[in-house]
């Protein structure tokens, strides 16, 4: 009886699927014919004439199509490396400052973790990139001698200058991932057993070089996958820089859905760049987890 | 006689009105074997965690090797107090993340500053006192509890202290594990070494303390000499205790 009514679930459940699946092959064959575009990547050689504001590689309007979104690809990787980086810098401050014993800088990291966790990131974004960069009057700046500056065209730093779009998402994305990463790298200290930090005091050992030689490596097993699954959050979010205007892989798709009328070959290449972006972060961060669990010779 | 520990009238409480610690004042000579017993909650850990400043204390005087502790003493004060006072664990609390003998050599060359070499020579007689040397490669999941709080008494003796701090060091093991603690642990009594020890074992107080002090709601009920404590204990509440303890 059991197996009977089993067989007949998953035969539900096949139906369903099947059922959605004909749907949108229905719907794809329909729209394709009444657009009269044929299914092709052919367009991707042709010139894509239109502009971009930043480029990581040489760009110009008569590049083709495959060049632009590579260029943002590029775009995308970039703004999510470096976020990924100031990020995790900032979690783990912020993390240890929430679990450490100075009673203030605990108060405060608390109050910023509720606080960005609470508001959208959308709108996290949108207050960067028009309160904070473009907010700033013409003749009004932030700057250190000449080597740092912040004014309505972005950060100026002596080597090279970030565009106030880039500036806005990286500020966005860094602040709002920090504050999960801040949860991650808390619960990682606390899974730590309280006689780990009384031994090291114990024996007179400092309470950085505890938390560096003892706590730490004892807290990683528990944060690296925490941390994985912020840092795919960031890549996905990073999708939000059309809002500021930031020509990431997003943005790109949707100009040139909107100058061709590629949609369904836009969104598959969409889909496979961040198949391709989430698959090199996951996997690096399943190197480094083996790398830390073959360095832990102990169960 | 040279004082080790002086404490005068110590008052602690952790929740408002609840004292863990209720004015204790005790003295600890040099060379001397202190045990504290008493039911659980009575205060016993917190009495000797304010030897070694993990745990602070509202009002009373506390001197340790001659250094005054205030009732809260910042850490800086406090790390060199650690530094010549060891302290071994019910839970052992090893480093399962580094090798036994890094266990021991971690204190030495970061708190010290002594050589690789002079700290793995020095663990290495240490383990071998302990009766433990050959385990010296393995991790601390691999030795048995007995063997552990082994490991964690020579890692409290790595720095050389001048008093030890046993914390109910043979509760977490096997009962056929017990005696090679206790034995370790009256080797070093023989040697001289002033420790305090919280525990029950009736037969190591009685062998090896100097004193016995029995605590209860975070007084101290009575300070006996072991002679007096387990044949003809001063106090209706010290006596009940005992009797507990032998019918366990
Ligand atoms: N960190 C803490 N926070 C709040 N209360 C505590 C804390 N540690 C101990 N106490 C309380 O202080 C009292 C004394 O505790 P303590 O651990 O010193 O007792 P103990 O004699 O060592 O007991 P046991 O034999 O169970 O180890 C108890 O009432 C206990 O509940
Ligand atoms: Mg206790």
């Amino acid at each position: 009886m059991k197996s009977s009514r089993k067989i007949f679930v998953q035969f539900v459940i096949c139906m369903i699927f099947f059922s959605v699946i004909g749907i949108l092959v229905n719907n794809l064959t329909v729209n394709l014919i009444r657009t009269g575009l044929g299914f092709n990547f052919n367009w991707l050689i042709k010139p894509a004439s239109f502009a971009l504001a930043e480029y990581p590689l040489p760009y110009s309007p008569s590049d083709s199509y495959a060049w632009a979104l590579f260029i943002g690809w590029l775009n995308s990787l970039k703004v999510i490396i470096s976020s990924l980086l100031v990020s995790t810098l900032l979690g783990t401050i912020i993390g240890f400052a929430r679990t450490g014993k100075n009673s203030l800088l605990s108060f405060l990291s608390a109050g910023y973790i509720t606080i960005i966790r609470q508001t959208p990131l959308l709108l996290q974004l949108m207050f960067w990139y028009f309160v904070g960069f473009l907010g700033l009057k013409d003749d009004m700046s932030i700057h250190i001698k000449d080597i740092f500056k912040i004014s309505n065209q972005g950060i100026e730093l002596s080597v090279f200058t970030l565009t106030s779009e880039f500036s806005a998402l990286l500020l966005g994305l860094s602040i709002f991932t920090s504050a999960y990463i801040a949860e991650v790298i808390r619960g990682g200290i606390l899974s730590v057993p309280r006689g780990q930090w009384e031994a090291f005091r114990s024996l007179g050992v400092s309470e950085r070089k505890g938390l560096i030689s003892i706590i730490i490596p004892q807290a990683l097993p528990a944060i690296i996958p925490g941390l994985t699954s912020q840092y795919l959050n960031l890549a996905k979010n990073s999708t939000l820089a059309i809002a500021v205007g930031y020509s990431d892989i997003y943005a790109i798709n949707d100009t040139i859905i909107n100058q061709t009328g590629r949609a369904i070959e836009c969104f598959m290449i969409l889909l496979t760049s961040f198949l391709v972006l989430n698959l090199l972060i996951s996997n690096s961060m399943e190197i480094i987890n083996r790398i830390i669990i073959n360095a832990r010779k102990y169960n | 006689m040279n004082p080790i520990v002086i404490a005068k009238n110590l008052t602690k409480s952790y929740t408002k009105g609840l004292r863990a610690l209720d004015n204790v004042s005790l003295t600890v000579n040099q060379g001397k074997v202190l045990v504290v017993m008493g039911p659980s909650g009575s205060g016993k850990s917190t009495l000797i965690r304010t030897f070694n400043g993990l745990e602070t204390f509202d009002r009373g005087e506390l001197n340790v090797l001659g250094i005054n502790i205030e009732p809260n003493h910042d850490e800086r004060k406090i790390q060199k107090i650690r530094r010549r006072v060891g302290m071994v664990f019910q839970q052992f609390n090893l480093f399962p993340h580094l090798s036994i003998l890094e266990n021991i050599t971690l204190a030495p060359v970061h708190v010290q500053k002594r050589s690789q070499i002079e700290a793995e020579d020095y663990g290495m007689y240490l383990l071998s006192q302990m009766g433990i040397d050959s385990h010296a490669k393995k991790y601390p999941s691999q030795l048995s509890g007995g063997e552990q709080q082994r490991v964690a008494i020579a890692r409290a003796l790595a720095l050389k202290p001048e008093l030890l701090l046993f914390d109910e060091p043979t509760s977490a093991l096997d009962p056929e594990r017990i005696n090679e603690v206790l034995d370790a642990m009256r080797r070093l009594a023989e040697q001289g070494m002033t420790m305090i020890v919280v525990t029950h074992e009736i037969g190591f107080a009685k062998d090896v303390s100097d004193q016995v002090l029995f605590m209860d709601s975070g007084k101290v009920i009575e300070t006996s000499t072991p002679e007096i404590f387990f044949s003809n204990a001063q106090h209706e509440r010290s006596r009940k205790f005992l009797n507990q303890l032998d019918k366990q």
